[in-house]
């Protein structure tokens, strides 16, 4: 080769099984952090990275797992394309070692392709483990594309993957086709048509054109439909039995994966004996679903009782610093930027990190260790009777702790209308941010069932989850949830490396969201609390005064004040804010006990209202980043505004409710 | 065919159409292989299969588009690979 091609990058595609460790591979060869679970569908997007190795400049990125290259779920579809599209230099399907007949399938198709192709022969250690010994050079020659030995949790086997991968770029080896039997005349047949457009045939493999054909891929048909060539393909195929052409397409496939099994391993038909054990219990006919309903509660219980002691020192600390400002700073404005704007808006959102970690220690531990995977098996029928499906249980749980991500995780789903069902109802699940509102109302109004009222706030939650998925199942997206096939991975133990990293990523977003958009907000509602100057400080007489008494008639039948209101209009960018900017609208910059204390002595407030806002809070409208998100999803500006609409329609009939039933009765 | 937990059988023919039997044939379920019902899910669906060795779920629906039968495939009842199922070097 020549100087220029040396210098330029060789691009490669980690492709595979949903949930074999393409992404962890990717770590452990680009040095990057990305997210890795146990469940299919955890990479949803795909990511690109990169390193140096033998001066070449090697490219990674990361697609979303695909059981075949026919594009069912949104995931697969990314991965499929890129794929052919995109046409990366060298294919590493990253193949799960313990679960090789199902991989290999992927294997087969990405042969027809005809890319040169590396496979990474992942989780060997398991495999090894118990007892299978697999012939890496019998997978090798069989198969015509090296096989590797890796181990990517250890980064073991990283240098051999590297040295395939810059083989198979400088001498590319033979091409190797899979035989399809008595199909090979129709292949021939439909490939000798396709070749007469040099212009397609000329890009794209003309023999895996002729499959896809017979498979009925629309993808192939979209690329050949209207061209001259088509006016004598379509009538062949509409003569074809394409049913049948289908399942022999997958027999043959499956026939070569057999002796490549044969030849390579020796007692690879082990079953997974701990992880059956465990699902004996996890799943049992009777215990499942208790046992879920316990794990769920308890990982509730836990985030509150394990993170109190750190929640009292986090407050002490900021009610130290603030009193210490108060004190010390002049001029006075500046004092009263410090104390009651920045360390009294900021400090009553930072004492929650502590909830916010142990939440997404305990979501990380249940997504590594496999178990969401079987929460969507034993909620299959229940989310089936309210429109949805078992892949809709993951996003929803997800949602408890953020909802961005949750949303982003739909994407496993195949279904267009399922998918868009389950993001619509996911903002209901009541995510960490809305959990500061909670604390504070109920622990000021409710004290001794502070925990109670916060635990029916998530349930209020659930229910208009539930009724909003079976609302739009039965008015809007008219028919039956969509199939449900999915796999239940091995149980694996949580790496405390992998969580911890997860859960850092989490509580380091939290903070820089606390120091960027949730500073800007209560800076923004202190200056409008100051202003104009010489005004007393969020007085009747300052501007934020004035902008709440133009809402004010419009959530006083609500029982919400103009500091509700206006807590709840800034609310709109983080739903922090609601608390922070009450924090600096009370002006109790010094600890969160005395915006407690500030808070009980305004009469204005009493327990109907203080549930109504606590509810209020939890419904209306998603937060502007997963709006955000909703956007990006669903590409639809309708179904954003609807999200935003709904929420806050639905936010204002139930806080109405609350005050008109509940104010003349109990306030 | 209604299976009982813990009965095993093997798949005849896979019926359906479009994106949902290629992804039924994908996971594996494909003409002579064999699946071990190993047991439904507590609500009654889905079930949880055992094929090639790895565990998959699905609906009674989509289980329902799977034909199969107890007796192990003789070389009557899948295609015949005697031609086909082999690699080749171009």
């Amino acid at each position: 080769m020549n100087g220029d091609e040396r210098q330029h990058p060789v691009r490669v595609a980690l492709c595979g099984n949903p949930n074999v460790g393409k992404s962890s591979l990717f770590n452990a060869l680009t040095g990057s952090r990305q997210h890795v679970g146990n469940w299919p569908g955890v990479t949803v997007e795909r990511k690109s990275g990169h390193r140096f190795y033998r001066d070449r400049r090697i490219e990674f990125v990361d697609l979303p797992g695909t059981y075949s290259l026919i594009a069912a779920a949104k995931d697969e579809e990314v991965a499929t394309q890129y794929i052919i599209e995109e046409s990366p230099d060298v294919v590493v399907q990253v193949v799960d070692s313990s679960n090789l007949e199902r991989n290999l399938y992927l294997t087969m198709q990405l042969m027809e392709f005809g890319k040169p192709m590396v496979l990474a022969m992942n989780m060997s250690d398991i495999t090894e483990e118990r007892g299978d010994s697999l012939d890496m050079d019998a997978v090798t020659r069989f198969l015509g594309a090296p096989a590797v030995r890796t181990v990517a949790s250890e980064g073991k086997g990283l240098e051999e993957l590297l040295d395939a991968i810059l083989e198979v770029v400088t001498k590319p080896p033979a091409d190797r086709r899979i035989g399809y039997g008595e199909l090979e005349t129709t292949i021939n047949e439909l490939r000798a048509m396709i070749e007469r457009d040099s212009e397609i045939s000329s890009k794209l493999p003309s023999r895996w054109m002729a499959t896809r054909l017979i498979e009925n891929d629309s993808y192939v048909k979209g690329k050949l439909v209207g061209r001259q060539i088509w006016k004598d393909i379509e009538p062949y195929l509409s003569k074809l039995d394409r049913d049948n052409g289908e399942m022999e397409l997958a027999d043959n496939r499956y026939g070569v994966i057999d002796e490549v099994v044969a030849l390579s391993c020796k007692r690879c038909k082990s079953k997974r004996s701990v992880s059956d054990k465990m699902d004996r219990v996890l799943v049992n006919q009777h215990l499942g679903i208790p046992i879920f309903l316990i794990m769920l509660w308890g990982a509730f219980e836990l985030t509150f009782s394990a993170a109190t002691p750190f929640m009292d020192l986090i407050d002490a600390g900021f009610a130290e610093l603030g009193g210490w400002l108060a004190d010390s700073v002049q001029p006075e404005w500046l004092a009263s930027l410090l104390a009651d704007g920045i360390i009294g808006g900021v400090g009553s959102v930072l004492i929650f990190l502590p909830n916010i970690i142990v939440m997404f220690l305990i979501l990380g531990m249940l997504e590594d260790s496999g178990y969401l995977a079987r929460v969507a098996f034993l909620m299959d029928r229940l989310m089936n009777r309210i429109g949805l499906q078992g892949k809709s249980a993951i996003p929803l749980m997800m949602g408890f702790g953020c909802n961005i991500p949750a949303i982003m995780s739909t994407r496993s789903i195949e279904d267009r209308k399922d998918r868009l069902i389950t993001i619509m109802s996911t903002p209901f699940m009541s995510c960490s941010a809305r959990l500061p509102v909670y604390i504070l109302f109920a622990g000021a109004f409710f004290s001794h069932m502070a925990g109670t009222i916060i635990f029916i706030m998530y349930l209020i939650g659930m229910i208009v989850a539930i009724v909003t998925a079976k609302l739009l199942r039965t008015l809007v997206f008219k028919g039956e949830p969509s199939a449900f096939i999915m796999e239940l991975p091995p149980y694996r133990l949580p790496t405390l490396w992998s969580v911890g990293v997860h859960t850092w990523d989490r509580a380091f977003m939290y903070l820089k969201k606390a120091g960027t958009i949730i500073l800007f907000g209560v800076m923004a509602i202190w200056a409008l609390a100051s202003l104009p100057y010489g005004v007393e400080y969020g007085g009747e007489e300052s501007w934020i005064a004035a902008i709440g008494k133009v809402i004010e008639p419009l959530v006083e039948p609500l029982g919400f004040d103009w500091r509700i209101a206006v807590a709840l209009l800034f609310g709109f960018v983080a739903k922090e804010i609601v608390v922070g900017g009450l924090m600096t609208l009370y002006g109790a910059g010094e600890s969160e006990d005395a915006l407690t204390d500030a808070l009980k002595a305004d009469s204005s407030l009493n327990r109907v209202n203080a549930f109504g806002l606590m509810t209020f809070s939890l419904l209306y409208m998603p937060c502007v980043a997963t709006a955000g998100v909703i956007w990006g999803e669903t590409r639809s500006w309708k179904w954003t505004l609807f999200s935003i609409g709904y929420g806050i329609a639905l936010a204002y009939l139930i806080a109405l409710l609350i005050w008109q039933v509940g104010g003349p009765l109990f306030a | 065919m209604d299976v009982p937990a813990g009965g095993k059988v093997y798949v005849t023919s896979v019926k359906g159409t479009g994106a949902i039997r290629g992804r039924i044939m994908a996971m594996g379920l494909v003409p002579g292989t064999a699946v071990e019902v190993v047991r439904r899910a507590p609500l009654g669906d889905p079930l949880e299969l055992m094929v090639k060795g790895y565990n998959l779920s699905l609906r009674a629906t989509e289980a329902g588009l799977v034909t199969v039968s107890f007796a192990p495939p003789t070389s009557g009842d899948v295609p015949d690979k005697a031609a086909g199922g082999k690699v080749h070097e171009r």
